[in-house]
């Protein structure tokens, strides 16, 4: 078994790296009470929260925490009709928070996300790792064998090329959970009481060409560079599926990065995951996308983008109409679903008026 | 899986021998090499006998026994470090574990001794999964299982063809880095095994490795010699050059190679800023090998190992031989290994 860290009387960090330049973009429905225990590594930095479900019940942040707080009702002021790309009663919700953020790099955290401990004992700091991650080059190009050569006491293996020693900008840091592991609703059943407790101390590059499950619980990302295309998807109410918010993101932007030369990590920080949802909710919600990710998996790893396409909100419109051609026959869902992403695009550069004035530049 | 649950008659250690006494080697190793199958090749160009402590069952081969399977001529294919590859051709087992002569048992983060053979036959016999990138690593052990996210068509996975084991101590760093970093060694215990995915390129390290030898044995070649290669890892290039070579048709064929546990303990030998002061002709060549493997398509028509390695070697004639002799010799070494192994295994 393990436990979260106790971090109580642990003072909050003095040199937060990247203080002015990282909101964290956090969903909740319920209470911040998770925050508590974060403060030494957080308080520091700005927050970006996203209350779904009912605009009229107060969230209460804790004390000493900055931050901006946004509910349906201004989510549907702000963006107006485009209101219909964000989805409601679903923690997709969060990349509203994208959107309006004005940083260049984003933490996201689920509210049931507590503070892991490592092997030694000591309280990991999520942010600082993913911080680490985002500033040091990625190496999708060929597989390190001992991992992010980057390290501390790592490096290349013999026979990596020197050519490619240098890597690539690192987009996106894809971190782990101990405890309450990342499972699907069949797995969850079959298995209700397995716990993650292996804590594999390292991060490492997904290689290019490769798609992966994106989990939005404890990822971050620069979001000048990728931004536009963490889109969440049109999940919970009123939509046929859930459960699958992040995992479309991921394949998006693992194809677009992979398209444009950035990097994508996984592995290091661990956060505790504290809350197991109920799997037979679950399976509601992921019913459908299980027989659609055999079809849309596929899709993914044949998607070719142009090479005209060269921001990412021009390969994000180029997926859009991919995803209208290919998969609307798959099911009506995704001909409204490839339709919220060209509002979520517009809604991105309404809000972002300078990156759209450069897109438009270059097309 | 343990020791008591492999099945050792499915399994051969085969060890290159570069020291003639191999007693600390093969003691440190004992309490898990206990019950297999030995094959030690021992180094054509080693002039020491071997010292080799009771207690083993080990079939050694040395020059002449070489000379005696493959010719005289062909001998000079198995000197230095590649004299493993003999005891990979005249092996009759499932699964072949091979372990450099300068390693030992590493321990692990609770300080029990690692059984790297447990751990690489437990590696092989589990399906890999090359088409999807699983993040929480090895989906198949114990208290792990596929991520939300991961299709179910995909979740059987594929025959797993090698397992690509790792060193603490002295990391298999080549001689530039370890120069430069004299103190640096790996501490770092990642408890983890996960598959390189499809069309990933990787370097394979021969010191600690282990392979399906029904499944691809043909595909681990003898091939790239770097001009003055020596008896020290940093002047050697052989199996860089046969891994890429074995996860190129292990992609082809549909079939996984896996990375991380086992660790092994290395220690110390020569000294790297020696190997410096060689040309390093190891790099130039890397530089060239790259382009060409994630260009290369083999045909569909190669639906065997031997056809792959066939394909393989005219392509590197073609496209890299200009290039330098070092490829068109290691194009030809590829083409006599399948015959070889074709002629050996045929008449055994």
């Amino acid at each position: 078994m393990v436990d979260p860290a106790n971090t109580v009387g642990l003072p909050v960090n003095p040199t937060p790296l990247l203080k002015d330049e990282l909101d964290i973009v956090i969903p909740t429905i319920r209470n911040l009470d998770f925050l508590e225990m974060w403060r030494p590594f957080l308080q520091p930095y700005h927050l970006i929260i996203v209350q779904d479900g009912d605009p009229t019940k107060k969230i209460h942040v804790p004390e000493g925490y900055d931050y901006e707080l946004y509910n349906r009702n201004d989510i549907n002021r702000i963006l107006g009709p485009k209101a219909s790309c964000i989805s409601f009663k679903d923690s997709a919700c969060r990349c509203f928070g994208y959107m309006v953020s004005k940083k260049k790099y984003i933490f996201t955290i689920d509210d049931d996300c507590f503070v892991a401990k490592d092997p030694s004992g000591k309280a990991v700091n999520a942010l600082e790792q993913h911080i680490k991650n985002l500033l040091c080059p990625s190496t999708p190009l060929f597989f390190n064998t001992l991992y992010d050569p980057y390290r501390e006491g790592a490096d290349f293996v013999r026979g990596y090329p020197f050519s490619l020693r240098e890597g690539v900008t690192t987009a996106v840091s894809h971190g782990l959970w101990l405890n309450i592991p990342d499972y699907d609703a069949p797995t969850q059943l079959v298995k209700p009481k397995e716990r993650n407790t292996r804590y594999v101390d390292a991060v490492m590059t997904i290689p290019k060409g490769t798609l992966f499950p994106m989990c939005g619980m404890n990822l971050a990302f620069d979001r000048d560079l990728i931004g536009p295309a963490m889109y969440f998807g049109l999940m919970g109410d009123g939509q046929p599926i859930g459960r699958y918010d992040d995992m479309w993101a991921g394949w998006c932007i693992k194809v677009i990065c992979d398209h444009l030369g950035l990097g994508v990590k996984t592995g290091l920080p661990y956060i505790y995951h504290s809350k197991a949802s109920n799997p037979f909710v679950n399976l509601k919600k992921e019913y459908k996308g299980i027989f659609w990710q055999e079809e849309i998996i596929p899709f993914f790893q044949n998607a070719k983008l142009s090479k005209e396409a060269t921001t990412v909100q021009q390969c994000y419109i180029e997926l859009s109409k991919m995803v209208k051609e290919k998969l609307s026959s798959l099911d009506p869902y995704f001909d409204k679903l490839a339709d919220a992403m060209v509002t979520w695009i517009e809604a991105w550069d309404e809000l972002n008026p300078t990156a759209a004035a450069a897109a438009n530049g270059k097309a | 899986m343990s020791s008591s649950e492999i099945n050792k008659n499915e399994v051969d250690i085969v060890i290159g021998a570069l020291n003639a006494d191999l007693t600390q080697f093969l003691n440190s190793w004992k309490p898990f090499f206990s019950g297999f199958h030995l094959i030690i090749v021992k180094d054509p160009e080693l002039k020491d006998d071997l010292n080799i402590p009771e207690g083993f069952d080990v079939d050694v081969y040395s020059k002449p026994d070489i000379e005696k399977v493959v010719g005289a001529a062909n001998a000079t294919m198995f000197s230095g470090y590649s004299c493993r590859y003999f005891g990979y051709l005249v092996s009759k087992k499932k699964y072949i574990v091979s372990i450099d002569d300068d390693c030992v048992p590493a321990k692990d983060p609770k300080g029990v001794l690692v059984d790297a053979v447990s751990q690489h036959v437990t590696n092989l016999e589990n399906p890999a999964t090359p088409l999807f990138f699983n993040t929480l690593y090895d989906p198949y052990c114990e208290g792990a299982d596929f991520v939300r996210g991961y299709p179910f068509s995909l979740r059987s996975g594929v025959p797993c063809a090698a397992s690509c084991g790792l060193w603490l101590n002295l990391a298999d760093l080549d001689a530039p880095t370890q120069a430069l970093k004299t103190e640096q060694r790996n501490t770092s215990y990642v408890d983890a095994v996960m598959t390189v995915p499809l069309k990933a390129m990787l370097p394979i390290s021969g010191i600690n490795i282990a392979f399906n030898r029904e499944l691809v044995g043909p595909a681990l070649v003898p091939a790239l010699r770097i001009a003055g290669e020596g008896k020290v890892r940093w002047e050697t290039l052989e199996d860089v050059w046969c891994g890429m070579c074995l996860k190129h048709i292990s992609d082809h064929l549909g079939y996984g190679v896996k990375t991380g546990l086992p660790y092994v303990w290395r220690n110390e030998r020569g000294d790297a800023v020696e190997s410096l002061r060689k040309k390093w002709e190891g790099m130039k060549l890397m530089e060239k090998s790259v382009p060409f493997f994630e260009a290369l398509k083999l045909p569909e028509s190669a639906v065997s190992v031997e056809d792959c390695v066939v394909e393989l070697a005219k392509a590197v004639k073609e496209q890299l031989g200009s290039d330098d002799p070092a490829f068109t010799q290691a194009a030809d070494a590829m083409v006599k290994w399948v015959q070889l192994w074709n002629s050996v295994n045929s008449s055994g």
